[in-house]
């Protein structure tokens, strides 16, 4: 029998079109063992959910540096609530002022990775909140 | 998560959340697996399969994306599986097929699942057959399978698929390569794509010379037209003969006709009783593929590790041959499940 493999969604969402961290990071949960569906630049909160809800993910990724966190992230949460996904742990990356930051753990996000973040301590972050939802 | 059955009737009854769930139960393998395609069985059978194969690159993703745009005006219910390999190393995967189809973003006739292969060769996921059967009992008329991107021995959705396209890009090799066996001769509709690109004419007419060593034709010998026979007539109107289309999947052209074709496909399978050739086909790889499994996990769970390790090692020591060593892992499961019979 398998063991049980990770689905993690990473998307861009917004406008911003640096997508060199998004790929960074969906290269290196490929290299954890994790599947990652990788959604491309310019997603809508509504694409990202319908994409999560089609792929079933176990976690969410988000990944923006255009200061459009505020408006975006709280959009997702939602509306993967509005889905019957609420308990799917979402975690933002990016350039997020600390201020922020605390905000948006309010607002629901598990974890937000700053620059500089080591690869395994995103790997492990992610298999432990997926691990605790089941 | 609720009860496996209560998803069940909420995926039959297009709730979308409920469907893919239970795609991720039959991709998991283990017994709920078998409980939901137990159950689901029954319902399927209607969806047209329709497997999208070729090299990385090749644009299967963008031409799925186009076609799927097309039968949704044609008033059918979509459904997609886009299979790309996970790495031999970690074990992870990197599935980004869903990038190319955001067009069809924002409509509840589409449903797109991506799935890593999870080892498996042949350029399917070992569980895609069963993620076809759950999106056919969800009332997908059509199911476009977009393959792992294979090179020429990929042939696994031949066996899975109603109609199989292959999609060709220029410049990938002389004519020889198209008379190899493997991928071409899987393809009911070929497809060159990126034929806005030089060289797309040759790779058109190579396709089609090799098609045409195949099926009685016209030909120019010194200056006269000479009929070249093939099959005799009652069976080649029968017969299939595959079309070699031309399409750009980036801006949409020839992908009407390649849609066209794909119904065609439809009618001649179904008309000529070749559909139901094919679902005996794919029922006969499933009971086998099923089989192997099975006796595989029987052979596992009657003899311990330790002893098939041993075995292992005497293979490789060259102190017992393989055939040998099979024989003798048999014996050992035969004994064992002699053992374990009920007395009395």
């Amino acid at each position: 029998m398998e063991e049980q493999k990770i689905r993690v969604l990473i998307a861009k969402p917004g406008l911003d079109g640096h997508d060199r961290g998004a790929k960074v990071i969906a290269r290196s949960l490929r290299d954890a063992g994790m599947e990652v569906i990788y959604t491309g630049l310019r997603q809508t909160p509504e694409m990202i959910v319908e994409a999560s809800l089609q792929e079933d993910v176990d976690a969410v990724g988000l990944s923006i540096l255009s200061g459009a966190h505020n408006a975006l992230v709280p959009r997702v949460i939602t509306l993967l609530r509005e889905n019957d996904m609420g308990d799917v742990p979402v975690f933002v990356g990016g350039i997020i002022p600390s201020e922020d930051t605390v905000a948006l753990i309010d607002a629901g996000v598990t974890a937000v990775f700053g620059p500089g973040t080591r690869m395994d301590v995103i790997a492990a972050t992610i298999r432990k909140a997926v691990a605790e939802r089941a | 998560m609720p009860e496996l059955d209560v998803l069940i009737e909420q995926a039959c009854n297009g709730n979308r959340r409920a469907l893919s769930r239970l795609i991720t139960q039959v991709e998991r393998g283990d017994d709920s697996a078998e409980t939901v395609i137990s159950h689901l069985y029954p319902l399927t059978g209607n969806a047209h399969i329709v497997g999208i194969t070729g090299s990385p690159g090749a644009g299967k993703s963008s031409l799925v994306n186009e076609i799927a745009k097309r039968l949704r005006h044609l008033n059918q219910r979509v459904g997609i599986i886009a299979v790309d390999p996970s790495s031999p190393f970690s074990g992870g995967a990197l599935l980004g097929d869903r990038i190319r189809m955001r067009d069809l973003y924002g409509d509840s006739g589409i449903f797109i699942r991506s799935m890593a292969s999870r080892g498996n060769l042949g350029g399917l996921a070992r569980a895609t057959g069963a993620a076809v059967k759950v999106m056919d009992a969800g009332g997908f008329n059509t199911i476009l399978i977009e393959t792992v991107g294979a090179g020429q021995a990929e042939v696994d959705i031949a066996a899975t698929a109603h109609t199989t396209i292959v999609i060709e890009a220029p410049g990938m090799g002389d004519d020889i390569q198209t008379i190899k066996a493997g991928i071409l001769e899987i393809a009911d509709i070929i497809v060159v794509n990126k034929a806005d690109r030089p060289g797309a004419d040759i790779t058109v007419k190579a396709l089609q010379a090799m098609l045409q060593l195949g099926h009685p034709a016209k030909t120019v010998h010194h200056g006269t037209v000479v009929d070249v026979a093939g099959v005799p007539d009652e069976q080649s109107a029968l017969s299939w003969q595959p079309q070699v289309l031309e399409s750009v999947a980036t801006t949409g052209s020839g992908v009407d006709d390649v849609v066209d074709e794909i119904g065609r496909h439809y009618t001649y399978l179904r008309e000529t009783g070749r559909w139901f050739e094919r679902e005996k086909d794919r029922s006969r790889q499933e009971i086998e593929q099923l089989l192997t499994a099975r006796f595989i996990a029987r052979l596992v769970a009657l003899i311990p590790q330790h002893e098939r390790d041993a075995v292992v090692a005497d293979v490789a020591a060259r102190r017992q041959n393989p055939y040998a060593a099979v024989s003798q892992l048999l014996e050992k499961m035969m004994s064992a499940d002699f053992q374990n019979l009920p007395r009395g």
